[in-house]
C-alpha cells in the first residue's frame, strides 16, 4: 500500500504480507492496552468463582457443575471482549480505510479475528487450569477441557465476528451482539460442556471433541465470508 | 364419542383444551396484529401524502 | 426474458395481488383448519398409548412445521433480496418474522403441555426442544436487529444476513431426533414411504398443517401490504393505491 514517488497508483502488497501486517498491528494495539486484555480474563475468573460461592456446594457436586460453569463463564467473557474487535477501528475510520484499501476485506477480517482469538480465547485456555482447579475438575480431564475450550473459543470468535460486524456502530450494540451470538453459540456450549463432562466422568470425550472440531471447521470456513458481508453492509 | 368423554379428553382435559385455546389465541393475535400493522402503515402513508400535498 | 419475474417482484404488483389473494387464503385456511380441529378432536380415534392427550398433535405439529417453514422462507427471501437486490424480499422477510416467532412459541408451549402427561415433565433439555428454543431466540435476534439501524435499508440487509446464518439451525432441529437419542418422538409423517399413522388420525393432521400454511399465507399478505407501504411511501403508485 505504497504510493509511487511520482504519485502513481498505489501498489498493493501481497496477501501474506497484508495478513501479517494486520495481525501484527492488532496484536501490538492489544498489548498497548493491557488493562483491556486482562479485563475479560478477570471477568472469567470472577464469574467462575461466583457459582461455587453462590451455591455453596460440596466438592462432588461442584465437579458435576464445573463444565457448565466453565463454559458459560468462557462464553460471557468472550462476549465482553468481542466489542473491541471492530469498534475502535470503526470509530476512527480505520475500518473504512481497510475496506477501501483494495486488499481482500475477508483476509483482513481473518487476521483481525485470529488476533482477537489469540489475546482472548487462547488466553482463556491458558488460564483454564486455574479455574479447573477451583471448580474441582480432576487434572486428568484438563487436556480435554483445554482442547474443547480452544476449539470452542475459536468458533466463538468467529460467531462473534459475524455479530460484531453486524452491530458495530449501533447504539446498545453490545446488547444486540449478545442477543445475536448467544443463540448461535448454544450448540457449542452443549458440545463443549459435554466433552469436558465426559472427560471428568471417564467416558470417552473423543466423540464430543470431534463434533466440536467439526463445528469449529464449519465456522472457520464459512464465517469469514459472513463477517465480511456483515461489515460491507455496515460500512456502505 | 360420548359427550362426557369429549370434554374430559380421557382425563387429559387440562392439557388438551389449553393447547387448543392457546392455539386459537395465537391465530387471533396474528390476525389482529397484522391488521393493526397494515392500518398503521396506511395511516402513515396517507398522512405523509397529505403533508407533502400541503407543502406544495 | 426475466421481465415476468421482475414484474412479479414489483411492489405495486405485489400490493394488488396480496389484496386479491387474502380472502382466498382466509377461506381455505378456515375450511382446512375447521375440518382438522373438528375431525381431530371428535372423530379421530384415541391413541393406544396416549389416549386423548395425543390430540394435542393437531396444533403442536402444524405449528412446529410452520415455525421451520417460516424461518426458511424468511432466510430465503432475505437471501434473494441480498443477492439479486429484489427489495420485495426484505418486505417478505420482515412480514414473516413475527408470524414465525409466534408459531415457534406456540409449538414450544403446546409441546410443553403435551410433555407433562407423556414424559412427566413440562420441559427437557433434549436436542429437539433445545434447538426449537434456539429457533425462537434466532427469530427474536432478527426482529431486534432490523429496527436498530437508522437506515432501514441497512437494517433489512443486516437482518437478512443474520437470518441466513441462523438457517443452519433448521436442519439441526429436523434431524435432531435422528442424530441423537431424544425424548422427542421420531419421524412418523415426514419420512419416505408409508407414514406410520392410520388415516383417520393422519388426515386431520395433514389438513391442519395445510391450514396453518394457508393461514400464514393470509397473514403474510396483510403484513406484506403494510411493509410495502412503509417502504414505498414516496412512490407515485402508492397515492392511488392507498386512496381506495
Amino acid at each position: 500500500m505504497t504510493v509511487g514517488s511520482r504519485g502513481e497508483a498505489p501498489v498493493l502488497v501481497g496477501l501474506g504480507e497484508a495478513f501479517g501486517l494486520v495481525l501484527r498491528r492488532e496484536l501490538r494495539l492489544s498489548f498497548r492496552r493491557p488493562d483491556q486484555l486482562l479485563q475479560p480474563l478477570v471477568f472469567f475468573l470472577i464469574v467462575t468463582t461466583l457459582f461455587p460461592l453462590g451455591l455453596s456446594v460440596q466438592l462432588s457436586l461442584l465437579r458435576e457443575m464445573a463444565p457448565g460453569v466453565l463454559w458459560v463463564a468462557a462464553l460471557l467473557s468472550s462476549l465482553l471482549s468481542l466489542d473491541s474487535l471492530f469498534k475502535s477501528d470503526a470509530d476512527d475510520g480505520t475500518l473504512e480505510q481497510l475496506a477501501l484499501s483494495g486488499q481482500s476485506l475477508t483476509l483482513i477480517v481473518v487476521a483481525k479475528t485470529l488476533a482477537h482469538w489469540l489475546v482472548s480465547g487462547a488466553a482463556l485456555v491458558l488460564v483454564s487450569p486455574l479455574v479447573g482447579t477451583a471448580l474441582a475438575i480432576p487434572t486428568a480431564a484438563f487436556a480435554t477441557m483445554m482442547g474443547s475450550l480452544a476449539l470452542g473459543t475459536l468458533t466463538l470468535s468467529w460467531l462473534g465476528a459475524i455479530g460484531a460486524g453486524l452491530t458495530v456502530g449501533l447504539k446498545r450494540g453490545n446488547v444486540l451482539l449478545s442477543l445475536i451470538v448467544l443463540p448461535l453459540a448454544m450448540p457449542l456450549l452443549i458440545f463443549g460442556a459435554g466433552a469436558t463432562d465426559r472427560a471428568i466422568s471417564g467416558t470417552g470425550a473423543l466423540g464430543a471433541l470431534y463434533l466440536l472440531a467439526a463445528l469449529c471447521v464449519l465456522t472457520c470456513t464459512l464465517a469469514p465470508f459472513a463477517a465480511t458481508a456483515a461489515l460491507r453492509i455496515t460500512l456502505e | 364419542m360420548s359427550s362426557g368423554g369429549f370434554w374430559s379428553m380421557g382425563g387429559y382435559a387440562r392439557f388438551v383444551w389449553p393447547c387448543f385455546g392457546i392455539a386459537f389465541a395465537v391465530l387471533s393475535w396474528n390476525v389482529w396484529a397484522a391488521r393493526r400493522f397494515y392500518a398503521a402503515a396506511r395511516l402513515r402513508t396517507l398522512r405523509a401524502r397529505a403533508m407533502a400535498a400541503s407543502e406544495t | 426474458m426475466w421481465t415476468w419475474f421482475y414484474r412479479l417482484a414489483s411492489p405495486p404488483f405485489v400490493f394488488r395481488v396480496a389484496a386479491a389473494l387474502t380472502p382466498w387464503f382466509v377461506a381455505l385456511a378456515a375450511l382446512t383448519i375447521g375440518y382438522g380441529v373438528i375431525a381431530g378432536l371428535a372423530f379421530a380415534p384415541p391413541d393406544y398409548q396416549q389416549g386423548d392427550a395425543f390430540r394435542i398433535i393437531y396444533v403442536h405439529v402444524p405449528s412446529a412445521w410452520l415455525s421451520l417453514f417460516a424461518y426458511t422462507t424468511m432466510a430465503v427471501a432475505g437471501a434473494i433480496a441480498l443477492i439479486w437486490r429484489i427489495k420485495i424480499g426484505h418486505a417478505v422477510a420482515a412480514a414473516t418474522a413475527p408470524i414465525g416467532a409466534s408459531f415457534t412459541l406456540l409449538a414450544l408451549v403446546t409441546g410443553s403441555l403435551w410433555g407433562r402427561p407423556m414424559w412427566g415433565t413440562y420441559w427437557a433439555w433434549d436436542p429437539r426442544l433445545t434447538s426449537e428454543l434456539i429457533l425462537l431466540f434466532l427469530y427474536v435476534g432478527v426482529m431486534s436487529l432490523r429496527p436498530a439501524f437508522e437506515d432501514p435499508g441497512r437494517g433489512d440487509r443486516a437482518a437478512a444476513l443474520l437470518s441466513i446464518v441462523g438457517l443452519v439451525n433448521v436442519p439441526i432441529i429436523h434431524y435432531s431426533v435422528v442424530w441423537w437419542n431424544s425424548l422427542h418422538q421420531g419421524a412418523t409423517v415426514a419420512k419416505l414411504g408409508k407414514p406410520s399413522m392410520p388415516g383417520s388420525m393422519l388426515w386431520p393432521l395433514l389438513s391442519m398443517s395445510v391450514g396453518f400454511m394457508l393461514f400464514y399465507g393470509a397473514i403474510l399478505c396483510i403484513r406484506l401490504r403494510g411493509e410495502v407501504l412503509n417502504r414505498e411511501r414516496q412512490a407515485t403508485w402508492v397515492q392511488e393505491a392507498v386512496k381506495s
